[in-house]
Formats: C-alpha cells, structure tokens, sequence
C-alpha cells in the first residue's frame, strides 16, 4: 500500500494561513492503515490547528470530513458543497488523492498535509518499509521474491556492491543489504545459479523516466475512446 | 566476447602490454583536485612517473565532486602517465557515459575502470539525486561492446573508429556475503572485464582464501588481477579503516605495529612520531606486496596511497619493482588504426 507521513506541524500551518476557513479532508484507505491521514488524524489534526491557530492570535475555522478514498471520482464528488464553503483544502490522502480534489474542484486551493512517502508495508507494529518502486517491468521472479529495485540503494541488477557488510548496506546499519537477503533466500532454495546470469541494462521506459504512465484497457471501458 | 583487434590487443595500452608481457604490474592512483587547476594533476604526475605502469583517475571519489576524471586523465597523459579512467555508474546514464568514452578515447585515454559508485550519502552533496542507470557488469558490457562490435549499448552500430578500451573491473574479497565474492568477480570476466584491481588488502591469509576459490573457477587464467595495497599513515587512520570504513578488513596487527613505531619517541615531537608511523606504514605495504606477490593469479598491485603520493616511489622501490619495465610497442597497432579509420 501506499505509505506517507504527515508533515511537520508548522508547514502545514504555513500551507494554510491566511484561510478563514479550511476544510481537513482525510481519506479512509491506505493513510488510514498507516495512521497518517485517516478520520482520526484528520480530527486531531483539525483540532490541533484550531487550537494553535488561535493561541497565535488569528484563529481560523478548521473542519474535517472523511471520505473512503480520495483518488476516486465517486468518493470525491459528495465533497462539492463542502468545498465550496473552504477558503482551502488540506487533504490528508496521498499525492493521488490531493491531485484528484485539485482536479475535480479546479477553483478550490488544495494543498498537502502529508508527504507521500513510498509503497511498502508494516514490518512490525510502528515500521514501515518500502518495498516496490513501481518501475513497470517486476524482477521478483528472478530475485527470490526480494526486489532490488526498490530494497538497493543503487538498484544493483547485479549486485551486491562491494559496500555490503555483515547484512547491511554501506548507507547505514539500520538498512539491509537487499542483494544479501537476495542470496541467502536463493541458497536456501538451492537457487543460487540464478545469480550466475548477467542480468542485462533494465529498461526504464516503463519507469517513471517514460513519462508519465498510462493503462487503458478497453475491455473496460464504458465507452470507445474518441480519437484524436 | 573475447576477440581482440587484430593487432593482438584489446586496446594496445601500456598497461594491457605490460601484463601481456608477463611483467608484475604496478598502477597507483591519482585524485583529481577539487577545483579547476591543472597543476595539480601534473605535480601528482610526476611523482609517479617513472614508478607506475599507469594510474588510476578516481571519478568523483567517495561521492565529492573533483575534476573529471576524463580532463584529468587527458592532461595526466601530457605529463607522460599513462591514466585508467574510472568511471561510475552513479552519476551519469548510459548516453553521458558512452559520450565521454568516445571523448576519452579521443584524447588518448586506452583504460577503463568500470564501478559502481560509493552512495552519495558519503559525499559532500548528500541531497543529490543518484543515476544508476547501468550497474557496474552492464557498464562492462557496455564498453566491452562498444570495442568488440563496434555498437552503442541500444544495438546501433557506430560508424567510425569505435573506442577501444582495456576493460577493469572492481573486487572487494572482503566484502559480503564473503563465499560470492569470487563468483562475482567471475561474473564481472564473464561480461568482458580484462583486469581487476581489488579493494585495499590487509588480511592476506583471507585473500589467499579468496584466490583459491578463483582459481578453482579457472578465473585468474582469464583477467589479470591487480591487488590493492595501501600505506597506513597513523595508528589512528589504522583504527578508523579497521572499525568505520565498510567493506575493509584490517587485521589488529597492523593497528598495533603503527602504534608502537612511535615508541620512545616524546609525544610533543608530532613530526617526529608523524616519520615514525610513516615509515613503518611505508614498510608494511612492502611486505603486503612481497606476500602478494607469492600467490598465484595476482598479476600485479594496485596502489592506493591517497592523498600521499610521495609514499609511493619508496614503496615501489622498496618491494623491488623498479625500474619498470619498457613493454614492447604495438607494432600493427598505427596501421591497423589507420585502415579502420579509412574504411569508416
């Protein structure tokens, strides 16, 4: 899921003064699960804010709402009138769903209360770490499930560098050398002469360096596409 | 992958014929200054000449910006040293690198040393974005391919005279997981390396395990590989490499030999410990070369005396490896050169 964090209290702050009135917008799925911008932060936040903001001697009128989702056009379009009433938006979703309110109330100010942080997962309670770059063209099948795109600090194809010490990356202790865990998981399996073959340069086309991407699937869609 | 030019080299440099020879090579390094002077590059210059086969022009080392390392090796050339250029992947994407081999080869560069790159997060521009477009085996293949089929790394030929390299590669025997190590140093000759110089060694008993294991892959038959030696300064660079530097294995021997060459010596008298430790420095890097030099598969050292290029000509002299040897030149080489530019 899409990881984020909220930013610092007083860039959000920053992001919204001089607004009479700000409308919070939390959204109810990945944020949720990562305690950054779900219903209840989205209430702490509010408050907060309404309370800083009148200890500073200008105070401002903040309220929240929810929605299940932000980056869906169903889930944003109940928010019209309420949006309407704001001087500005803060969302709580992430990069997608602050983009979608900007999108779908082109007049409305929105700005982001949370940094969009990665694609990962809980490793233990508090912990979250990446796990998928999203390059558009997946390697696990190759890597014993252990992408080392997004797990090596220089997305080593083959790696490991020469930086790899006692299970760690040179960057720091805390963080993993991901072509290590990549070689003990292949010689548990008996697969380590996967490693043997030079994996070639990756196309990054299908990355972020293709420009921004795009999947339409016509067997979807509701109706045929008008040429351009 | 393995063809060479017909002239029977794979570029005809001086350290490639060197090795070619049979003779025990020496190379050592050069870093490029942070900032725009060119005397620099020729004062290091000439206190290598004369002493080393060729040296290596570090490419932004330890992730601060120097002079590159293809205007360094250029103007190293003028003064008569023969430069390995080093080039990472962490700066530049395939297209950067390809052009600044064309414009290496250009002014006279015939060695490359294809790396990874340390993370930028060591240098002085931490908030930088790094590239990685190309690991260090696909750079191999890149270059190697370039020379032998005459093709950019997309596949389009290159019309002209193509660049023709000698192709290093890196090794760290003490980097882990320690048992892949020489399986990927393998991989690196599988993709078209033609020599390796290896990390800094100071556990000798630990890279004579690691050469074991290359020679039962057969591997030192086909690279040369040049081990890399470094004088310690201080008892304290000594301790810092032993317990900071990832990657570096330095025995406790080594830490307490450096400490007690300052014995007896008054410690206010800082030039006088500062000599001791050089000098027992310059002395264990001697007997890191002799050992070295006894195990089978090493063709050569790499000398890594940073920032203390006066250490290397009594380093050098002191294992006996002066005067360096005269390789015979390429003799089809300018001919041969000739036509290919000819025919393009």
């Amino acid at each position: 899921m899409i990881i984020a964090e909220q930013k610092p209290f007083d860039e959000i702050k920053g992001l919204i003064a001089g607004a009479d009135n700000v409308l919070v917008v939390g959204c109810g799925t990945c944020v949720t699960v990562c305690f950054a911008g779900g219903e209840k932060e989205a209430g702490i936040l509010a408050t907060s804010l309404r309370m800083a903001t009148k200890i500073d001697g200008a105070p401002q009128a903040v309220t929240h709402t929810t929605v299940q989702r932000q980056c869906e056009w169903e889930f944003v379009d109940p928010l019209a009138a309420q949006i309407e009433q704001a001087d500005v938006v803060l969302s709580l979703g992430c990069g997608i769903g602050v983009q979608a309110l900007a999108e779908r109330f082109p007049k409305a100010i929105v700005v982001p209360g949370l940094n969009t942080s990665f694609l990962g997962q809980p490793t233990e309670q508090g912990v979250w770490e990446e796990r998928c770059a999203a390059c558009g063209s997946c390697v696990l099948g190759l890597t014993g499930g252990i992408c080392p795109i997004a797990r090596c600090a220089k997305q080593l194809l083959n790696g490991p560098c020469g930086g790899s010490q006692n299970g760690n990356c040179e960057i720091g202790h805390d963080t993993p050398c991901a072509w290590q865990l990549i070689y003990d998981r292949l010689q548990a399996q008996g697969r380590l002469h996967l490693l043997m073959d030079i994996q070639p340069a990756k196309d990054w086309s299908t990355s972020r360096d293709g420009g921004p991407r795009r999947i339409t699937r016509e067997d979807l869609r509701l109706t045929a596409e008008i040429s351009e | 992958m393995d063809a060479p030019h017909p002239n029977g080299f794979h570029s005809g440099s001086r350290l490639e014929r060197v090795l070619r020879a049979g003779h025990f090579a020496v190379t050592a390094e050069l870093g490029p200054p942070q900032n725009a002077d060119p005397q620099v590059i020729r004062q290091k210059a000439h206190l290598l000449a004369g002493v080393v086969d060729a040296a290596n022009i570090t490419d932004n080392q330890t992730a601060i910006v120097r002079m590159s390392s293809v205007s360094a090796g250029a103007i190293a050339l003028q003064e008569g040293i023969e430069p390995v250029m080093q080039i990472t992947c962490r700066d530049r994407n395939r297209l950067a690198m390809q052009s600044d081999l064309l414009g290496a080869y250009a002014l006279g560069l015939r060695n490359v040393l294809c790396l990874t790159g340390d993370h930028q997060s060591f240098g002085n521009h931490p908030t930088a974005k790094n590239v990685h477009d190309l690991d260090s085996l696909q750079l191999i293949q890149m270059v190697v391919g370039m020379r032998d089929n005459k093709t950019f790394q997309c596949g389009d030929p290159i019309k002209g005279l193509e660049p023709r390299f000698f192709v290093g590669a890196a090794a760290n025997p003490f980097g882990d997981p320690f048992e892949w190590r020489p399986l990927r140093l393998a991989k690196k000759v599988k993709a078209g390396a033609n020599f390796i110089q290896t990390q800094l060694i100071y556990n000798v008993p630990r890279f004579a395990e690691f050469m074991d294991k290359v020679r039962q892959l057969g591997v030192h038959r086909e690279v040369y590989l040049l081990a890399g030696v470094g004088p310690l300064k201080s008892p304290g660079m000594a301790k810092y490499m032993r317990d900071e530097v990832p990657g570096l294995d330095v025995p406790n021997e080594f830490v307490d030999r450096m400490t007690a060459a300052a014995d007896g010596i008054d410690k206010e008298d800082k030039k006088g410990r500062s000599a001791a430790w050089k000098k027992e420095g310059i002395q264990i890097a001697i007997e890191l070369i002799q050992q070295m030099r006894q195990i089978e598969g090493v063709a050569g050292i790499h000398l890594m005396a940073i920032e203390w290029e006066e250490a290397v000509r009594p380093i050098i002299d002191g294992a006996g490896l002066l005067p360096r040897p005269e390789p015979e030149p390429v003799a089809a080489a300018a001919p041969q050169l000739q036509r290919d530019a000819d025919t393009a």
